[in-house]
């Protein structure tokens, strides 16, 4: 055994508090809501706050109540409000912060002051720029009133309280539309696996794709998981809050953007011109491929905000308006409102799966890169 | 630095005879959301109660945040920390009995009712609404009306329209308003005030008695009736305006005055809003009459206090409560808050034009409270409910809505 050096000690030392908080306040808690989230506690107002709480562990049943449940359909909106609001926020920030870049990068005339100016959104805080926001998007003024300065008729959309939707799908067809994603995807795995000729790794993808494919066709239209018909979809109310998120985060890519450009050896684009690459050229086939690190960061940080997001909906759109809803919200309001503690922790245990499938992807790949050099 | 034992001996004493005197004049702490425009109110009490007992430190602990919603917050995490404030406002009904009062968390008043004579000076209406399981578990200091239509007397004789009497006449008189080029006859403004609007037309279409039945699980949200009446709500939601959620509700009250819309549901608050902020007259510059369906009706919200269980200074806090239900308490704080007193028997001199009126509908109607202000139904139930109105106002799909308003009411343990 290796003898206990000074140092080692005091590394220990040092480091014992800090795991053992972090055990308590991060690893303990998650242990403890997913347990809540597992009772009823909460479901019976008579017990919700009582001293001595009588709490039962009733399984799944929280979990099924939200996916299926006649009162949850708010949930369910707010799971699809937030996937179609991570899509358009992440391509959002990462277009508007990949031109920035580009221009800055150009070195412009008074750069430090332009870049600045982009990157200052990024200090405020969600919910001061969700107020703003709210002020320039109501209704009767803001930009809808923008028209008039030109002589025109003021607009009328509804940024925030809009209840129209595009891209509507039944929630009954959620397993079916899950399966025949999933079985696309094993499709083009089994086919890469083929052309690379791995026999196994081909066969279990086909075998396994043909039976979500199989189970899409004859079983998957079958599936009821609700009583009715549930249309969700797409909320115009979600454009106001994305522009605003945009607004704030866009600048945030922007640096990482820059920061990227400009550790692209100069070495690199000489080669390339004297290579008798044009602009377009260049970008395409030797700047953008050494970028794509960079993306992949600005992807993962960006899809926790927003998966996470809370305070830029709860001053923009109000608690209520469950057109422009996300989960973290549904949350807040279900625990510590209504005091429906377990409903709210399975809710919570939701957006950490849901964060642990951008962040775990993520983590594994740094590790597999820190061993690689170590 | 005090080197010699005698200084340090005085010192010693010294602080103890502050700490032991401090002990001996008692402490009280008030927890309330009134801070804004209500805070003088609350002021003059505090001053009255220190007029009465000296000695006592009052902590005036205000969380501020419209409709208390921030004050809840802080509250929970006291109570759940052991450390309940001695005295805290809540709506009156349901909003304390749904939530502590189920929890076994606040200590029956029947007592005091008892011995200050209070049964016989609050309506009967309000003590059956603040009572459950056998108790009485607050002392309401005033009283809102939430059954209030408001109007522009001088746009509505341009416009050549009455004041409706019942919502199918209110229909009517929004279509002929509509041909007149009003774009939007009502006007409404974010959620709570939405659901605001909908009690009215709920209480206005079933009565009061239809109101009552609903939250003692008697009636059934999918009854025809109370579907029939989500209907109506839709076609009443139908005159207002569409920008509804991005405005406050005096934002809203602002287009009345503008004359951009003819009615607006709101609570007597707005009457406060009309003579103080907008310097308008009564009768003039803004009117009222209850809200159609509802004339005999007296919607009530009020604002209470009640004791928890291991309040630290609870004789002072039961002091406290005796004053707030006192006449001379009741008087003081209500001219200032703009509502009128909870007890029938306040000196109306007290109170401005609008106030008396009320006050004089409070001794003579048929009181219920209000769904919105947390009065019938309990804090699971209208935290809620505000996502079903604002899908049904989406859809206007009446069975849907019903259908979730009652599995909410199982949920929240009262609809049967």
């Amino acid at each position: 055994m290796k003898r206990l050096s000074k140092d080692r000690l005091w590394a220990i030392a040092v480091l014992t508090p800090s795991i053992l908080l972090i055990g308590i306040f991060v690893y303990y808690f998650i242990g403890r809501t997913v347990y809540v989230s597992l009772t009823d506690w909460g479901n019976d107002p008579a017990q919700a706050l009582a001293l001595n709480p009588i709490i039962r562990w009733v399984g799944l049943q929280n979990y099924s109540e939200l996916f299926t449940g006649f009162l949850q359909g708010r949930f369910r909106q707010e799971l699809v409000n937030t996937l179609f609001f991570t899509l358009f926020f992440i391509l959002g920030c990462l277009g508007v912060g990949l031109g920035l870049a580009l221009i800055l990068d150009r070195n412009p005339r008074g750069e430090g002051l332009w870049r600045t100016i982009f990157l200052f959104p990024m200090s405020l805080s969600f919910i001061v720029t969700g107020t703003i926001w709210r002020w320039m998007l109501q209704p009767q003024g803001g930009v809808n009133q923008a028209p008039t300065l030109l002589g025109g008729q003021p607009s009328t959309f509804g940024w925030l309280s809009s209840n129209d939707s595009a891209l509507k799908f039944d929630w009954n067809n959620l397993p079916l539309i899950t399966a025949a994603v999933v079985g696309a995807v094993l499709i083009v795995v089994a086919v890469r696996a083929a052309r690379e000729g791995q026999r196994t790794r081909t066969l279990v993808a086909a075998a396994c794709a043909a039976l979500l494919i199989g189970w899409a066709i004859f079983v998957g239209p079958n599936v009821k998981l609700l009583a009715a018909p549930e249309l969700h979809g797409f909320n115009f109310a979600m454009i106001g809050i994305i522009i605003a998120a945009v607004w704030q985060m866009s600048g945030y890519t922007m640096a990482l953007y820059l920061a990227g450009l400009r550790g692209i050896p100069e070495e690199l684009r000489e080669a390339a011109k004297v290579d008798g690459a044009r602009d377009a050229q260049m970008y395409r086939f030797v700047i953008f491929p050494l970028l794509s690190p960079i993306t992949l960061s600005a992807m993962i940080i960006l899809g926790h905000i927003s998966l996470k997001i809370f305070d830029l909906v709860y001053a923009m759109a109000g608690p209520d308006n469950v057109a422009a809803s996300v989960p973290a919200l549904n949350m807040y309001l279900t625990s510590f409102r209504q005091n429906q503690f377990a409903l709210g922790a399975a809710i919570g245990t939701i957006l950490l799966i849901l964060v642990a499938f951008v962040i775990v992807p993520y983590l594994a790949n740094q590790f597999k890169g820190e061993e690689g050099h170590a | 630095m005090i080197k010699t034992p005698i200084k340090k001996a005085l010192l010693i004493a010294a602080a103890l005879a502050t700490t032991t005197s401090a002990l001996a004049a008692g402490k009280l702490e008030i927890f309330s959301w009134w801070a804004g425009d209500e805070g003088p109110a609350l002021e003059a009490l505090i001053k009255l109660y220190k007029q009465k007992y000296p000695n006592v430190a009052v902590d005036n602990a205000t969380v501020t945040g419209g409709a208390g919603t921030n004050a809840r917050a802080v509250l929970k995490t006291r109570m759940l920390g052991g450390t309940p404030p001695d005295s805290f406002q809540v709506h009156a009904g349901q909003e304390l009995i749904g939530t502590w009062v189920v929890a076994g968390r606040m200590e029956d008043l029947s007592s005091l009712f008892k011995s200050e004579g209070w049964s016989k000076v609050f309506p009967a209406d309000v003590i059956k609404l603040i009572s459950s399981k056998g108790g009485i578990w607050s002392v309401p200091v005033n009283v809102h009306r939430s059954n209030v239509m408001w109007y522009n007397p001088a746009k509505l004789k341009a416009w050549g329209v009455t004041v409706p009497k019942t919502w199918p006449e209110f229909i009517s008189t929004c279509a002929t308003l509509k041909k007149k080029g009003v774009a939007a006859p009502l006007v409404v403004g974010e959620n709570w005030t939405q659901q605001h609007l909908w009690e009215n037309v709920m209480i206005g279409t079933l009565g009061a008695q239809g109101w009552e039945n609903l939250w003692a699980g008697k009636t059934k949200f999918t009854d025809p009736k109370v579907v029939g009446a989500f209907t109506t709500f839709g076609k009443v939601m139908d005159c207002a305006n569409k920008d509804a959620s991005g405005l406050s509700w005096q934002q809203a009250s602002d287009r009345i005055v503008s004359g951009q819309s003819a009615f607006n549901i709101m609570g007597d608050w707005a009457a406060g809003y009309f003579t103080t902020t907008k310097k308008l007259e009564p009768g003039k510059g803004f009117g009222w009459a209850t809200a159609p369906g509802t004339s005999k009706t007296f919607v009530m919200l009020a604002d209470s206090f009640g004791l928890p269980k291991g309040a630290k200074d609870r004789a002072e806090a039961i002091n406290w409560l005796k004053l707030l239900g006192s006449r001379e308490g009741q008087d003081t704080f209500n001219p200032l808050k703009g509502s009128i007193a909870a007890r029938t028997d306040s000196d109306l001199s007290k109170y401005n034009t609008y106030s008396r009126s009320a006050a004089t509908d409070w001794k003579n109607s048929k009181i219920v409270g209000s769904m919105a202000h947390g009065a019938v139904a309990p804090e699971s139930f209208t935290s809620a409910f505000g996502a079903v109105i604002d899908q049904f106002v989406a859809t206007k799909n009446s069975a849907g809505a019903a259908a979730a308003a009652q599995a909410l009411a199982v949920r929240s343990g009262f609809g049967k």
